[in-house]
């Protein structure tokens, strides 16, 4: 059994089915993914876990305790970032933080966490004056602080700019490495991709598929393009018949083979076997963008709202 | 320091860092009570006021506009602040439960409730020859259920208020009356009788003709003490009922 374990979840608002039978499982130590368009039901599974929301049916264990049963002891080994909380304004970050640890039975140092989360410059500006970044490392500095064992973080990155958002990666890889378990909910492709070991995309209170993101790209068997010009005469029809290649096609100098899974790999494998060397070799990559549109029908990321 | 102390030590200081409510809690009523205090006269009974001395009115009435900025203002626009901005659904994640931070306001708006009115009655009593409440423990009960009417009213305002709007809205446009009806604007001896009785009735109307009273030697009257106990009751069940943290 993992960290956490989610069977059968299902929670309604008043006509709109929020989750509907949703099942996962975390592992220990991983930074598990869970995305989909907005009103897939992503933040109310959350929700559910922390034990903030009562799922209408199902079974959820974290850490083995049920969140609702056992509020107590998960609130102390569970952290959070929550979507759309703030702090009092005029709060200083070293009070919020001080104030937080208060709260927990064994309670990081939050010194420690000023400098790791690059606060240490901050710890006495009141909360208002904060950047968006700063605001979003005072929170997650602030799951943190009760020295969690699991964290979720919800839309972690939104509203922040690029820089500040590779900056947070590099963070929660950090809190991977120091072996805390976290929960990312998110709707950008490329910070699952680059963040999660496991993802679970959600759809309409479903989940569609879960897997390692390279595994998702792979499953959803999306054809994809491989384009070269041979040094050499190359007999094309060799090609046409290796595993995953769906199409072989001469313009001019070039050769554009079609495929799905690792064609390409084959592709090159024959070509090195019959000694012909290629030039202005391309293969168009695709992402878990790309696996995300096969999955669920539409567009990830923030335009899809 | 456990939670809960913390949690107050930090409150007294978000308190202590606004600009508007220190001012109009803290220093306005004894600023009201020395300005009055240097009108020659204002230490002599007049007759116009069942024969109280003007400057015992004042001090009545500063302790009552504190009260009831504290109540109708102060406590339920923080209150609805702190849910609207998520503040009180983060606590709720954390082992403490949000209503500690309900506690932990109640408890910084009665201690500047009480250091306004001791800052009022010190001060006034030095400077400007203001009496102390002569019936004291008349005075301190009063106190105490104006206290407990005025903030469960903002309570129940952050209760039902929507957004952080409504509760400013609501808790002005109680505010303004309240005052007219207690008799600040003009004494309740110039009121006509009809809102003489109605002024009976209302928290803030009871609680000002309490301090009056005990200022001036005479228990409080049972009336007083009844509405403000019946507002506390009455308005602390449907806050509690209604009351929500996200």
């Amino acid at each position: 059994m993992g960290v956490i374990d989610v069977r059968d979840l299902r929670k309604r608002y008043g006509r709109r089915q929020a989750l509907d039978g949703v099942s996962f499982e975390v592992n220990a130590g991983e930074i598990f993914g869970i995305v989909g368009p907005n009103g897939a039901g992503k933040t109310t599974a959350v929700e559910c876990l922390a034990g903030l929301r009562q799922p209408d049916s199902g079974d959820i264990r974290v850490l083995g305790l049920d969140p609702r049963a056992d509020r107590a002891q998960i609130r102390q080994r569970v952290g959070v970032q929550l979507q759309e909380t703030q702090l009092a304004d005029q709060i200083k970050v070293w009070e919020a933080l001080d104030l937080y640890a208060s709260f927990y039975p064994r309670p990081r140092d939050w010194r420690e966490l000023l400098t790791q989360w690059g606060l240490a410059d901050h710890r006495d500006a009141k909360f208002s004056t904060l950047s968006g970044g700063q605001k979003q490392r005072l929170f997650i500095a602030l799951a943190l602080v009760g020295n969690p064992e699991v964290a979720f973080l919800d839309e972690l990155t939104t509203g922040l700019d690029p820089q500040a958002r590779r900056a947070t990666w590099k963070l929660v890889k950090q809190m991977r490495a120091s072996g805390v378990t976290v929960v990312l909910v998110s709707h950008f492709m490329d910070e699952v991709e680059e963040l999660c070991d496991r993802v679970a995309i959600f759809d309409s209170g479903r989940i569609v598929a879960t897997d390692t993101p390279a595994g998702l790209v792979a499953a959803a068997a999306i054809e994809q393009r491989m384009r070269f010009r041979p040094m050499a005469p190359l007999d094309e029809a060799s090609l046409s018949g290796l595993p995953g290649v769906r199409a072989v096609s001469r313009s001019d100098d070039q050769v554009v083979v079609t495929g799905t899974g690792d064609f390409a790999g084959a592709v090159t494998g024959a070509l090195a076997r019959q000694q012909v060397l290629v030039a202005n070799l391309r293969i168009d990559q695709h992402t878990l963008d790309d696996a995300y549109l096969a999955l669920t029908g539409h567009p990830g990321g923030p335009e899809a709202e | 320091m456990s939670a809960l102390t913390k949690l107050t030590l930090v409150e007294s200081k978000l308190f202590l860092r606004d600009r508007v409510a220190v001012p109009l809690t803290l220093a306005l009523p004894v600023l009201l009570v020395i300005a009055f205090g240097l009108i020659p006269g204002i230490r002599d009974p007049d007759p116009d006021l069942s024969n109280q001395a003007p400057i015992e009115l004042i001090g009545a009435i500063g302790v009552s506009i504190a009260l009831a900025m504290l109540g109708l203002s102060v406590l339920p626009t923080v209150l609805a602040t702190y849910r609207e901005r998520g503040i009180l659904r983060r606590l709720g994640a954390t082992p403490v439960h949000p209503s500690a931070l309900l506690g932990a306001q109640l408890v910084v708006n009665t201690a500047v409730a009480v250091v306004s009115m001791a800052l009022l009655v010190g001060v006034g009593s030095l400077a400007v020859g203001l009496p102390v409440p002569r019936q004291l423990a008349g005075f301190g009960l009063a106190f105490l259920l104006a206290v407990a009417a005025l903030f469960t009213i903002g309570l129940l305002i952050a209760a039902l208020a929507p957004t952080i709007r409504a509760a400013t809205g609501i808790g002005m446009s109680l505010f303004f009356p309240s005052l007219f009806l207690a008799g600040v604007y003009v004494p309740r001896e110039a009121l006509p009788p009809v809102l003489r009785d109605i002024s009976d009735f209302t928290p803030l109307g009871a609680a000002l003709q309490s301090f009056r009273d005990t200022w001036h030697g005479d228990l409080p009257r049972p009336l007083h003490l009844v509405t403000m106990a019946g507002y506390a009751v009455v308005a602390g069940v449907v806050a509690a009922r209604f009351f929500r943290w996200e």
